[in-house]
């Protein structure tokens, strides 16, 4: 999806830097990248460490940086909406007007990208970015150790130990999807979006899932 | 040896008894320098006990306030970074650096694209 927005932005000052949060590694992330056949950045951060500098908490969000280096939108759902949580999960599908109206909000998100790009719209004045800046917590500081310390271990053959700080990972920042998705993933793939899964989005509510950007 | 996992990277290191570094391998792993007074960076020194050469690293950082953790069996440690240091980055809105690898291996660094309007997304197989 981010290969479109780049091919009618080639002529501009402009890079899409695209982060895999996946903690098994390259190969694993291996095919998604040559299907979108980039011509942008993709990169691999099995740590999960972008997560960690900007307060992360779910993918896909987006960082918007100007051609100075600073931050002009703060981490946000990066064109996602909540309307899978209408899906049919018995055949994996949505209402027609379900679908349209995801779309609607992925190409209204890809606009403003793209206004940005061209016009500088959309770009927050400095205050009003602080503000939106996540604030990270001391506890969230202890879990982000536990979630790299569980990676490793996983990665190093040991499951069981592993699994202990991740789980310790999420206990301490409960609202981190990155953190609780990618040890069930760890766990098993599909895991992820396994029953835990749509039981932890039930329990959201009437609160967002994918909190919409206010552009 | 024990692995440290710091923000510079992993390291090996002989470790004792927890994680009680040499001067030099407590200055890999946490980039700060033992001198008579403490472990010290620039100007600000923190106390603490040295014996027979060696400094326990945990216990300096957990002064520093910033996360320890470690296996059970004191093998592999991470030496995290504070939340403080998280929110003092965000200050004048500075986009936190990082050098991550593509799919091939080659590595790549945000601030490489200053001068240009960059788009940092996330995303995930799972």
């Amino acid at each position: 999806m981010w290969q479109q927005l780049f091919d009618g932005l080639k002529s501009e000052e402009f890079m899409i830097v695209a982060v895999a949060e996946e903690s098994r590694g390259a190969e694993h992330a291996r095919q998604w990248i040559e299907q979108a056949n980039a011509q942008y950045w993709c990169l691999i951060d099995t740590e999960h460490h972008v997560a960690d500098l900007y307060g992360m908490v779910n993918v896909p969000q987006a960082v918007w940086i100007d051609e100075a280096g600073r931050i002009v939108r703060p981490p946000e759902n990066a064109g996602s909406t909540d309307h899978f949580r209408l899906m049919d999960r018995a055949t994996r599908t949505l209402a027609p007007e379900h679908q349209s109206a995801r779309l609607a909000a992925r190409g209204a998100y890809l606009d403003a990208v793209r206004d940005w790009v061209l016009t500088g719209r959309h770009a927050l004045p400095a205050d009003m970015a602080s503000r939106r800046l996540p604030r990270i917590t001391p506890e969230i500081a202890q879990a982000q150790a536990h979630f790299r310390l569980g990676v490793w271990l996983r990665r190093h053959g040991n499951a069981a130990e592993g699994d202990v700080h991740l789980a310790e990972a999420s206990r301490l920042h409960p609202e981190s999807w990155n953190i609780w998705r990618q040890a069930a993933d760890l766990d098993e793939v599909g895991k992820a979006s396994g029953e835990a899964f749509w039981q932890r989005v039930q329990a959201l509510g009437e609160g967002p899932y994918y909190p919409q950007p206010e552009l | 040896m024990a692995t440290v996992l710091t923000e510079q990277g992993e390291m090996a290191v002989a470790a004792t008894n927890g994680l009680w570094l040499s001067a030099a391998d407590a200055e890999r792993a946490t980039g700060w320098t033992l001198r008579p007074e403490g472990m010290c960076l620039d100007d600000v020194c923190v106390p603490l006990p040295v014996r027979e050469g060696l400094v326990d690293v945990a216990a300096f950082w957990r002064l520093l306030d910033r996360p320890v953790v470690s296996d059970a069996a004191g093998e592999t440690w991470v030496l995290g970074a504070s939340a403080e240091q998280r929110n003092t980055a965000f200050s004048e809105l500075i986009a936190p650096d990082f050098t991550l690898p593509d799919i091939n291996g080659v590595p790549h660094t945000l601030s490489a694209l200053r001068g240009q309007k960059v788009f940092l997304c996330t995303w995930a197989s799972w």
